[in-house]
């Protein structure tokens, strides 16, 4: 079949430190070597995928009041990774996470600006948040921003950061030897502005980079999270990779747009998402159990419950039934410096919930860990993995996805080998990169100076 | 090589003339691509230098001290050290990158991040040159200062900000990473150090989200022109640059090191001081001379510079080093390149085979770290029981 509908845009995670990256495995390489990051990007090129993205925490894990240590731990600071990748890559776009409240706009904008330079025009930035005074401890302010102001920060920030963009106009340099004129304005790169977090002003010290602006991504789930993704966001990565969860998310954020005067192809849905890929779908579906056990150690099934339940469940059988006290309701202390631990709003109910579902299925422990965290996005053969995808995305469930391999370094390479050539094959995915910055892999228009929109305005 | 002079090469912009970028050889429209530089490093590479270092600062270049000079006819603008070296250490084999980053207004706990992470691109060759900004119009871009700050401070400030970026190296013991399969931990948490640093100007918790990197601590720099400096290079650098006019300046900037060094308990560790240079290289006697001449006259100004300028065949600068570094503590030089490419590719293709005639540079790299070009071992970890 060949549908010519929407094109499927992909993108590569290098998997991150949390247990869908399965480190026991043979086959699992350094987290931390650049020939690891090297190896990813270059097969996320070689697929023609639209870009690599580098996740980010500036604390590490803790549980139980230790550094968490089930997991991978430890990462490379993003700019320079990105920078580096950029010398062993030509097309691929350059994604990576940078937090607004522990850093300030003139050094991101100058890292972005840099980073766009080198890399002719890949560069993309994940705006995240962050309020607590456990990461804050790290950093000169401490926890200085409620969080009720994050968002707010988040959106003042980025405002910011286009100014400084925008504060060189592209024509700026003209760097002719016989007249001696290098610059054509005496005050390129000039700003200023006052608001509730940042009083800055003077000049900008880089010149505007090829994309103008880096490609921005948000990534949170909250209203205010969608909101500031509707306003000011070119691309949003979301966790909704199913149909009907992915439909009603993609026709939330995309009906947001309207009101900050944007249009439905500003703004691409890119749910991330994990794939088990063998030759037939009944082998895949037995890889993908044999996965979530690895995934899922009994030790990794205590700390997953100890973050719902907010207690130390050490004591506990992985092998056995769930614990049989509540949760404790209290502030959350168990687990810190993770986000995932704020989606369990009612505690006490989920409980319930996994204690009734463990008894109908007769699940240990474990057993109902793995059934309710983290299951594989797509399970099957070639086909039937390109089938789901395509579907998705023509059913407006998404625009295509952040591909989450769960091994280091060669964990796409299957896919690259096996999945993209079907999806070329329907019409629906790049043979060539028609571009060469990741504003046209997306299909965004190229970011002018629009100093008249209010996305500048600030 | 016992009387190996060490040997970095200063690069900046189009070279460090302001008018060096009105060269018909130079490449002005290319200074913000990748391309220029990967060029300039690899020629760097190919004269067997130990090292380069980045410029940089977070505000347009400027002849003034405090505010823009609002100049239209020299090169304005710059891009990220850090970011610039990680971009050519893959296509790189052997050189040492040592970009600059400013420690005022900056973040320790991503600097030591960064840099270590540039150890890891680089497979241990990275180093970080240290410095502090007084400029106002600096401090304005960043909002978060008042006032005019005291360099003492400044500098008090940075010796901190190298404490715990240093710390944060060491903050993961080499092996950490244990992947221990029986019991699902993937590290051994006991081999992770919270670093607690505590100072009047910053807390750092940690440990770092960057495990220690290849050379465990990657070098740091600082260039100096008088006690205050010494001062922050004794307690924090492994590597000095100065710019004394002559050996006996020379010797008081080393004597000026070593006292601070001493002063702070670090009289055994090693500190290499090195001293700046400005070179115009020309084999034909007076050429070089002249070039500085019309250079100058192009620019408008007498080229004057905190560093010794140098003007002559690249014989004449063999005799100048070799003679400094025999009779005085420098350990060798660091070149500022006038006018790049032709004073770059002088100091590759006619200095250092000069040099290596002398016998004081050797014929190929003997390590493939930087702290191996200096014979550094790699270092113990503090916090390793």
């Amino acid at each position: 079949m060949s549908t010519h509908g929407k094109q499927v845009h992909l993108a590569a995670h290098f998997p991150g430190v949390n247990n869908t990256t399965v480190w026991s495995d043979p086959r699992a390489g350094s987290h931390i070597d650049f020939a690891s990051f090297a190896h990813l990007a270059r097969t996320a090129e070689r697929a023609k995928f639209d870009f690599l993205f580098l996740a980010e925490g500036l604390r590490l894990r803790e549980q139980n009041g230790q550094i968490y240590d089930l997991d991978v731990v430890g990462r490379p600071d993003t700019f320079t990774v990105l920078a580096a990748l950029a010398a062993v890559t030509s097309r691929l776009g350059l994604a990576g996470t940078i937090n607004s409240t522990f850093n300030e706009p003139y050094e991101v904008a100058r890292q972005f600006a840099t980073l766009d330079h080198l890399s002719g025009g890949r560069a993309a930035w994940n705006v995240v948040t962050s309020w607590d005074a456990f990461t804050g401890e790290n950093f000169r302010r401490g926890g200085f921003l409620p969080q009720d102001q994050r968002y707010e920060r988040a959106r003042t920030f980025l405002s910011a950061a286009w100014q400084l963009f925008d504060s060189w106009d592209g024509q700026d340099i003209v760097a002719d030897q016989r007249s001696g004129v290098f610059l054509a304005d005496q005050d390129p790169g000039e700003f200023s502005r006052s608001d509730r977090h940042f009083q800055i002003a003077g000049r900008f010290n880089v010149p505007r980079s090829p994309q103008g602006r880096p490609v921005i991504f948000q990534a949170g789930d909250s209203e205010e999270g969608r909101e500031f993704a509707a306003s000011s966001a070119d691309a949003i990565f979301s966790r909704h990779s199913t149909l009907r969860d992915g439909q009603a998310f993609y026709a939330d954020v995309k009906g947001r747009l309207a009101r900050y005067g944007r249009t439905r192809d500003q703004l691409l849905i890119l749910p991330a998402a994990t794939f088990v890929l063998a030759d037939t779908d009944e082998q895949a579906a037995e890889l993908a159990r044999e996965v979530r056990l690895q995934q899922v150690s009994g030790a990794t099934a205590i700390a997953f419950a100890e973050q719902l339940w907010n207690r130390d469940l050490s004591g506990y059988d992985p092998d056995g039934p769930l614990p049989d006290v509540d949760p404790d309701p209290g502030e959350h202390t168990v687990a810190r410096g993770r986000a995932s631990v704020r989606m369990y709003t009612d505690p006490v109910g989920t409980a319930r919930t996994w204690r009734a579902r463990a008894e109908v299925g007769k699940l240990s422990l474990r057993e109902l860990i793995i059934e309710v965290t983290g299951r594989q996005s797509f399970v099957g053969s070639p086909a039937t993995i390109a089938t789901a995808i395509n579907e998705l995305v023509q059913a407006d469930a998404s625009d295509g996805f952040i591909l989450v391999p769960h091994l280091t370094p060669g964990g796409l390479d299957e896919f690259a080998d096996r999945v993209v050539p079907l999806l070329q094959e329907r019409g629906v995915f790049r043979t060539e990169y028609a571009g060469t910055t990741l504003r046209e892999h997306l299909g965004l228009a190229a970011a002018d100076r629009p100093l008249t929109s209010a996305r500048s305005a600030g | 090589m016992e009387d190996t002079m060490h040997l970095g090469i200063a690069l900046e912009g189009a070279g460090w003339h302001p008018a060096a970028w009105r060269e018909p050889d130079a490449r002005p429209a290319e200074l913000f691509s990748a391309g220029y530089w990967t060029d300039l490093v690899t020629e760097a590479e190919r004269g067997l230098a130990d090292f380069v270092t980045f410029e940089d600062g977070l505000s347009l270049q400027s002849t003034l001290a405090d505010r823009p000079d609002r100049r239209t006819d020299q090169v304005r603008g710059r891009l990220d050290a850090v970011l610039v070296a990680a971009r050519v250490a893959p296509l790189t084999r052997h050189i040492g990158l040592i970009p600059t980053v400013v420690a005022t207004h900056t973040e320790p706990f991503h600097n030591s991040k960064a840099i270590a992470t540039l150890d890891y691109v680089s497979t241990g060759r990275a180093g970080v040159r240290v410095r502090i900004s007084a400029r106002p119009d600096e401090a304005a871009h960043f909002g978060r200062r008042d006032g005019r700050p005291q360099a003492v401070d400044l500098l008090d400030e940075a010796a901190d900000y190298v404490e715990v970026t240093r710390r944060l190296w060491d903050s993961w013991e080499d092996d950490a990473e244990i992947r221990h399969l029986p019991t699902g931990r993937f590290i051994d948490r006991d081999k992770l150090h919270y670093i607690d640093f505590q100072g009047r100007w910053f807390s750092v918790k940690g440990p770092s989200i960057t495990p220690r990197p290849p050379q465990g601590q990657p070098l740091v720099a600082a260039l100096g022109h008088g006690d205050l400096a010494y001062w922050l290079i004794g307690r924090a650098a492994d590597l000095a640059f100065v710019t004394p006019r002559d050996p006996d300046e020379a010797d008081a900037a080393v004597a000026g090191i070593r006292a601070a060094q001493a002063a702070v308990g670090r009289a055994d560790d090693t500190l290499l001081v090195l001293a700046d240079l400005v070179v115009f290289l020309d084999d034909e006697p007076g050429k070089a001379a002249a070039r500085l001449a019309r250079l100058n006259e192009v620019a408008g100004l007498d080229y004057a510079s905190d560093a010794a300028i140098f003007a002559g065949p690249p014989t004449q600068l063999a005799d100048l080093m070799t003679g400094w570094a025999a009779s005085t503590g420098l350990s060798g030089f660091r070149l500022r390149p006038a006018a790049i490419p032709h004073d770059l590719a002088a100091i590759t293709r006619g200095l250092v085979p000069e040099l290596q005639r002398r016998g004081v540079r050797p014929p190929g790299y003997q390590a493939s770290t930087l702290r191996g070009h200096f014979g550094l071992a790699r270092p113990a970890n503090r916090y390793a029981a």
